[in-house]
């Protein structure tokens, strides 16, 4: 009898979640393209970078919050992103949709470079070897001086495709938007599919996926190429979107930000790693305004301890999630939502 | 001076260097011992100790004696909080998590100490004097020495505590299997609390060491990440192995120096790391475990 | 509850290997395994018929897991070989040979936290399974159908064998022990494998439980000529289903044959200490 009840009350709560589910997406899509005619400039800016944050960070949460491989260099990644859009189109002249690509099959490749000895095994040596890949990137940008012109960096002039220049706030929006959707649906079919269902099984228990035929080192470096992919594109955009590439950019404290973003949103879940993004990207400009508001009304200048702050939040937001909400934001999200449900019936 | 003469010079200045390097490797294969925790904040204890060292010496002026007795105190309150705060409600989590909670706390420090202090050098006051060493013709410069020799007398004193003290057997009965130890009767979270102390000891002295022979700033503890770096690779196993990688990274610091552009000093552990993992997998002296399935 | 088991479905291939009885699926020759001078296992042969259900008992320590650790792939013996369906695995990796058709199950439940019972199910045909990241990322028409292909296999061939319909979107830690074995069991089984290896699948469950457990084996069994190698402590489930047992002490072979000629072998009778009465008692 509980069999034909609950089945019988899944059947129909389905469809009726389905059909609200795609309200919600068409009602979200609405939104995102008709922002720009509706929001000043600079909170179209703003999105841009958030676009950015957001497939950087979901690159992570593949590799970190699916399979369990924890990156501390995800920042140079997208670093090596960006100086390869600016490097192709320094040197050879490819026009974005050609680089943009390359960007993230460079990122790829030089991250499997530095997984791969350590992916063979398991425990902490894959932490070690992305630190390393962090600071030794970091310092090829500095120091490869030919190439990336040191501290001082790279101009990168706007994407373009057949003589479109996306050469302001708006445009380049439309450009990440697209770019973002695309492997935000991507990583979301990945995870549903056989390749997903292995990602997770080799977090959760290794020698047990092993015994149901994952090849676990394929797939950690599958993870490990896929996560690094998307860092190189979010590099490659943010390239287009700043335009200019300079070592600076891509130091620990940003791998910190994308680390706390996946912590934040919560490991392992697609839409973690996309409300992790906005939450921490906004962080900073509510600092910001905060400390424009101290300095205003207690005549106190937060200016000069803005950035020391903004990592002391990083490192408890770090902390705190582990310990108290460790499936994050979206964990927070499924009980408000199903919260709501409830009481709609 | 002969090439030979510059490079033993070379070797033998890096290896006085690296005694703080032990100190750093042995406060963290303390915490490793006591509950398989790797401590990505070291670096940071570490200079917030130095900090502490400045505030208690310079801002209070209570002079470098009273100073030091007060930045030790400070940092084992500090590390017995982390301790009970972020590591403790850890234990049993994955290890991954407890990497990054400790990174999380390392960048909690990190940003307090920005704030507090300002991202500037400080100037704290010279406990170590900089009147060279000549060992034979060989010249080297009197912080370092004097800092090998304070580094080296903590680390043996610190280990022949370890051996001979109850608190000492405890931890290596801990380390050897912290369920064993538990039923003997053990108090295996004092265990864990007494190797953070421990730390929090290494970690200051080291802290003020580094502060005396470079200067202080917010970046002081970046070294305890490339010490942290070898020591993994080095293999967790033994307190002598993970003191003689300490030495290590100091002469290969130095010796980098002799031939390379002084920027490649930051990045030779970590170069030295990846040689490491393409060359022998499991570290060192790891070997494939056997587990339990 | 009974009538809804599935085992009238007709639509699924079943192959009929009945006929074929008496033809070895599995042989374990001859093992010698020790870990730093301990023996653990010190010559044991175990051959599993086709069709048939091979048990494998013996005391607690007495190497019966790592047996199946052997056979697995994880531990490598000093000596001895291990033969699936006429060709050597021996020397293969653990995932190389669920390729060849072995799959198992864990004493200690081994589920995918954080994944539906369904997912759970859906890994244990990760070898039947071709499509990679690029297909599934795109969702091309090829990794689609798979995915709707072997959606409608689970349903058909397990869900309604094992009684899993009424849970199958639950996450499997919500589920209660008895449940999350047989989860374990359809995971086990998907691959359509030509060895089942079941490590104490009624470990730690109740007489209810058991009773189901035992059925399912036996359903399974029965219903597509499954090949099974089990280790388990209780002695009337293993003496209830058994077509043929063998009986590991401290690491060597003392005594096989069917459920009965154990039963009775003075040997067996030795190594239990008298407590085998007590299956005879249980299993009668």
């Amino acid at each position: 009898m509980t069999t034909m009840t609950s089945r019988m009350s899944e059947a129909q709560i389905q469809p009726a979640r389905d059909a609200s589910r795609w309200i919600l997406t068409a009602v979200l899509m609405a939104l995102l393209v008709i922002l720009p005619f509706v929001a000043p400039g600079y909170w179209i800016y703003f999105a841009g970078l958030l676009g950015i944050n957001i497939i950087a960070a979901q690159g992570l949460n593949i590799m970190m919050g699916y399979t369990g491989l924890l990156s501390l260099g995800h920042a140079a990644f997208v670093g090596v992103g960006a100086y390869t859009v600016a490097l192709l189109q320094t040197h050879f002249d490819l026009p974005f949709w050609i680089a943009l690509p390359l960007a993230g099959v460079a990122a790829a490749v030089i991250g499997v470079g530095f997984g791969l000895p350590s992916l063979r095994i398991r425990g902490l040596y894959l932490v070690i070897a992305t630190l390393a890949a962090q600071f030794i990137l970091q310092f090829t940008f500095v120091n490869w001086q030919w190439l990336t012109n040191g501290d001082v960096g790279l101009p990168v002039r706007p994407a373009a495709l057949f003589g479109f220049a996306f050469n302001n706030e708006t445009r380049i929006y439309y450009l990440i938007l697209a770019v973002m959707i695309l492997l935000m649906i991507f990583a979301n079919n990945v995870i549903r599919s056989r390749a997903g269902r292995a990602f997770v099984a080799i977090r959760e228990r290794d020698l047990t996926a092993q015994v149901l035929g994952v090849e676990i080192v394929r797939y950690k470096l599958l993870a490990f190429a896929l996560g690094s992919f998307y860092a190189g594109i979010a590099g490659g955009l943010l390239a287009y979107f700043n335009q200019y590439v300079n070592p600076e950019q891509f130091g620990l404290l940003l791998s910190v930000f994308f680390l706390s973003a996946v912590i934040v949103g919560g490991m392992g879940t697609i839409l973690g790693a996309i409300l992790g993004s906005i939450f921490m990207t906004l962080l900073p400009e509510v600092l910001r305004e905060l400390s424009l508001l101290a300095g205003a009304t207690l005549g106190y200048d937060l200016g000069p301890i803005l950035t020391p702050l903004r990592e002391a939040i990083f490192g408890v937001l770090i902390v705190g999630f582990l310990l108290l909400e460790p499936r994050g934001l979206a964990q927070l999200w499924r009980r408000v939502s199903s919260a709501i449900s409830r009481s709609r019936t | 001076m002969s090439p030979v003469q510059l490079f033993l010079e070379y070797s033998i200045v890096g290896i006085a260097s690296g005694g703080i390097y032990a100190l750093i490797a042995l406060g963290i294969i303390v915490i490793y011992k006591s509950s398989r925790t790797f401590n990505f904040a070291m670096g940071e204890m570490m200079m917030l100790s130095a900090y502490f060292f400045y505030a208690a010496a310079v801002t209070f002026a209570l002079g470098p004696v009273l100073g030091v007795i007060v930045a030790l105190i400070c940092s084992i309150v500090i590390a017995l909080v982390i301790e009970r705060v972020a590591i403790r409600p850890m234990l049993g989590r994955p290890f991954i998590s407890v990497v990054m909670v400790t990174f999380g706390v390392g960048s909690i420090i990190r940003g307090v100490v920005g704030m507090v202090w300002g991202p500037s050098d400080l100037q704290i006051p010279a406990i170590l004097s900089r009147s060279p060493v000549m060992l034979g013709d060989i010249f080297v410069p009197g912080k370092t020495a004097r800092g090998f020799a304070i580094a080296v007398v903590i680390v043996v004193a610190l280990i022949a505590y370890l051996r001979y003290s109850r608190a000492g057997v405890a931890l290596r009965a801990t380390a050897a299997s912290a369920i064993t130890a538990y039923s003997m009767g053990i108090n295996v979270r004092n265990v864990i609390a007494f190797a953070w102390v421990i730390a929090a000891v290494t970690g200051c002295i080291s802290g003020i060491l580094m502060a005396n022979i470079n200067s202080l700033t917010p970046h002081l503890g970046l070294v305890a990440l490339n010490v942290l770096a070898v020591v993994i690779l080095g293999g967790m196993g033994s307190i002598s192995g993970v003191l003689v990688a300490g030495f290590i990274i100091g002469w290969l610091e130095a010796i980098t120096g002799l031939f390379l552009p002084t920027g490649f000093r930051e990045i030779t552990p970590y170069i030295l790391a990846l040689i490491i993992l393409l060359v022998r997998p499991n570290g060192l002296f790891g070997s494939k475990e056997v587990e339990r399935i | 509850m009974g009538g809804n088991n599935g085992l009238g479905r007709t639509s699924a291939p079943v192959p009929q290997y009945a006929c074929m009885a008496g033809v070895t699926m599995l042989q374990v020759d001859d093992i010698h395994l020790s870990f730093g001078g301990v023996n653990a296992l010190s010559g044991v042969s175990v051959h599993a018929e086709k069709g048939k259900i091979t048990s494998v008992i013996g005391p607690n320590g007495a190497g019966k897991t790592s047996l199946f650790n052997v056979i697995s792939g994880f531990y490598t013996p000093q000596s001895g070989k291990v033969v699936l369906d006429g060709q050597e695995i021996s020397r293969l990796k653990p995932h190389s040979r669920a390729y060849r058709g072995m799959s198992r199950t864990f004493q200690n439940i081994a589920l995918f936290h954080g994944m539906t019972v369904l997912d759970n199910i859906k890994l244990g045909a990760h070898t039947n399974l071709k499509s990679g990241i690029i297909s599934a990322g795109l969702r091309l028409p090829s990794a689609r159908r798979e995915e709707v292909e072997l959606d409608k296999t689970i349903q058909r061939d397990i869900v309604g064998l094992l009684e899993l319909d009424h849970v199958k979107h639950k996450h499997v830690e919500d589920l209660a022990y008895g449940l999350q074995k047989r989860v374990e069991l359809a995971r086990a089984l998907v691959m359509r494998p030509k060895i089942l290896l079941l490590d104490e699948p009624v470990a730690g469950m109740n007489r209810e439980e058991k009773r189901e457990m035992s059925r399912f084996i036996l359903g399974v069994k029965k219903d597509w000529n499954s090949t099974v190698l089990l280790i388990e402590h209780d002695m009337a489930m293993v003496m209830g289903i058994s077509d043929h047992v063998v009986v590991l002490s401290f690491g060597k072979p003392i005594a096989s044959g069917t459920p009965d000629e154990v039963r009775s072998d003075p040997a067996v009778i030795k190594a239990y200490l008298g407590t085998a009465d007590e299956p005879v008692q249980n299993a009668a």
